[in-house]
């Protein structure tokens, strides 16, 4: 088993759901009840990550990411190492990566308050925001929390997308699922296996979490 | 005093004037699809109005021409939802709070609708009438300057609307706030408003006592609306200043006075309940638009009876009478009775063509 692998991608899963939450759940709101034009176009651009291939993400955030990008050289100005390559490239790759699974779970759950429930906190005098964490987040808050657990079990299992942009440095970009791969290139078949047991019960749980909190969403 | 009025064309055609003063209960009556809810959620501010205004008490809450729109939640307005709307994870104690109302407030309300002893209920806990009388209390905790129910009573038995109605006319003398209420029962209009306005397909067509709509429709459009089944056309032979004379398809009629000249096609109505039938040993004489008339047939409802007559003209007409008269009668299809149209019941209006 390889610990610090393992380490990694928790704590890459983390910041990923920690950052998406803030802006997942506005944003999924706003998707939820207003009407602007171009929301087909928007609601698809974000979901793209759902169907297109990760080495075709993963070269363009390679792009977006590397030295000769605005924003890589920016950072690279700033924080004096490159972008791409480390664990702070890998984050935002993984954050863009899982919009659509943060997303999705908590536009649902917002749709589901209805219309007249969301119109009676406007009526009842409360500004916006008010409304938004006394009535429609504690509404909601079973497909947001879905939305999270989602977000973090697609990270831990995510594999093209942080091969192409994060390679293959341990301790920095090694995540678990990179890890297996790398043990079965070195016939190390029994490394392998407990970790790829320990993804999927971690997975199995998080399925199975996300399902029991939309049936509370339902309900 | 709540004044309103909108013209405009999208999403729907709404062309409204309507004003309801202080203590009044005004109901807004209309078929399915007039656009009832519509004008209540503008005047909320939930659904943004087009070209006009809305003010109340000397403040613009809505100016489509000096660009003024106040948001809802600054809006000092009472809400009662169709599907009252309870915030599903508050406690209707929670729920009267979360509108605004100190707790001290928030009790007074809920013995106010006699609902003391569930201020620790969720709304799922609630029967329809309950979560209703939350719905009202939740609306009233904020001491709008305005009331607005939209189909208050169309989701719970009768039963217990003939409770909510009691209720709500009980209550209302304790507001001295405009109360505005949508239906499309006129029942509950003329049980319930002092004033009410009828819109049809988004236009405020009349507006009156239910008493004053009922008898004296403005056009035929509004009889229909009012479900008056006795709406006939006839042609002006005289006017003067004391009486019309009709001809009603080969039928003299005497009817009241109205801004009607000879040679002019009217449509005029009476209602059932003033088709009279004549003792039988009543004397002719001097009653106008007396007939000899056929029953067609007699449905009994209740304590009343629906009695379908045919006229000499070959039209038909729709009479209401008690039932024990009908018993007592033996009134039945294919029996002769004498009826009286009396003209002070008969209602002229404007001949609209179809």
């Amino acid at each position: 088993m390889d610990w610090s692998a393992l380490k990694l991608s928790l704590c890459l899963a983390l910041a990923t759901s920690l950052i998406l939450l803030p802006f997942g759940a506005p944003l999924a709101r706003l998707l939820a009840w207003s009407d602007f034009k171009g929301k087909w176009i928007a609601e698809a651009a974000l979901a793209l990550p759902l169907v297109l291939p990760p080495t075709v993400l993963g070269y363009y955030l390679l792009v977006a990411l590397g030295t000769g990008s605005p924003l890589g050289a920016f950072y690279e100005s700033v924080t004096g190492h490159p972008l791409a390559f480390s664990f702070e490239g890998l984050v935002f790759a993984s954050v863009l990566v899982n919009i659509p699974f943060a997303l999705i779970p908590m536009q649902r759950a917002f749709e589901a308050i209805p219309l007249e429930v969301h119109q009676a906190a406007k009526v009842c005098g409360m500004p916006p925001l008010q409304a938004f964490f006394r009535v429609e987040l504690p509404l909601a808050w079973p497909g947001v929390l879905s939305g999270f657990i989602m977000t973090a079990a697609h990270t831990v299992g995510e594999f093209g997308v942080v091969l192409m942009v994060g390679g293959n440095i341990p301790g920095e970009t090694k995540t678990v699922a990179i890890a297996i791969y790398d043990r079965v290139q070195a016939f190390d078949m029994q490394a392998a296996g407990w970790m790829s047991a320990t993804l999927l019960v971690l997975s199995l749980l998080a399925l199975a979490l996300t399902t029991r909190l939309g049936r509370r969403v339902a309900r | 005093m709540l004044a309103v009025v909108l013209h405009q064309k999208r999403p729907i055609t709404l062309d409204v004037d309507l004003r309801c003063d202080q203590g009044e209960l005004l109901a807004l009556v209309g078929p399915s699809g007039s656009g009832k809810s519509t004008v209540l959620k503008i005047i909320a501010g939930l659904l943004r109005g087009d070209v006009g205004s809305v003010r109340i008490d000397g403040e613009t809450w809505f100016d489509s021409e000096k660009k003024i729109n106040v948001p809802v939640h600054e809006r000092s307005v009472g809400y009662v939802f169709q599907s009252y709307a309870l915030f599903p994870h508050m406690t209707v104690l929670e729920n009267l709070m979360a509108a605004g109302g100190s707790e001290a407030r928030a009790r007074h309300w809920i013995e106010a609708v006699r609902m003391k002893g569930l201020e620790h209920q969720r709304p799922h806990q609630l029967s329809g009438g309950q979560q209703q009388r939350a719905a009202l209390a939740r609306a009233l905790v904020r001491e709008p300057k305005l009331l607005l129910l939209d189909e208050p009573f169309s989701a719970v038995d009768q039963l217990t609307r003939d409770r909510l109605y009691e209720e709500l006319a009980e209550l209302r003398r304790r507001l001295n706030i405009p109360v505005i209420f949508v239906t499309h029962s006129l029942t509950e209009a003329q049980l319930l408003a002092d004033r009410m306005v009828v819109l049809h397909r988004g236009r405020t067509l009349q507006s009156g006592t239910p008493e004053e709509v009922f008898r004296a429709p403005a056009t035929p459009d509004i009889a229909r609306l009012v479900a008056h089944k006795n709406l006939l056309e006839a042609q002006v032979i005289a006017a003067d200043q004391t009486l019309t004379l009709l001809d009603w398809r080969g039928l003299r009629l005497n009817a009241p006075p109205g801004a009607f000249t000879s040679g002019e096609k009217v449509a005029w109505l009476i209602p059932a309940l003033d088709v009279r039938m004549n003792g039988p040993d009543e004397a002719p004489a001097h009653v106008d638009n007396r007939f000899e008339a056929q029953i067609e047939s007699v449905v009994p409802l209740g304590d009343q009876a629906t009695v379908r007559i045919r006229m000499p003209n070959g039209e038909c007409l729709t009479l209401s009478a008690a039932a024990h008269i009908v018993r007592k009668r033996q009134l039945a299809a294919g029996r002769s009775i004498g009826v009286s149209l009396l003209p002070a019941s008969i209602h002229l209006m404007p001949h609209e063509p179809h």
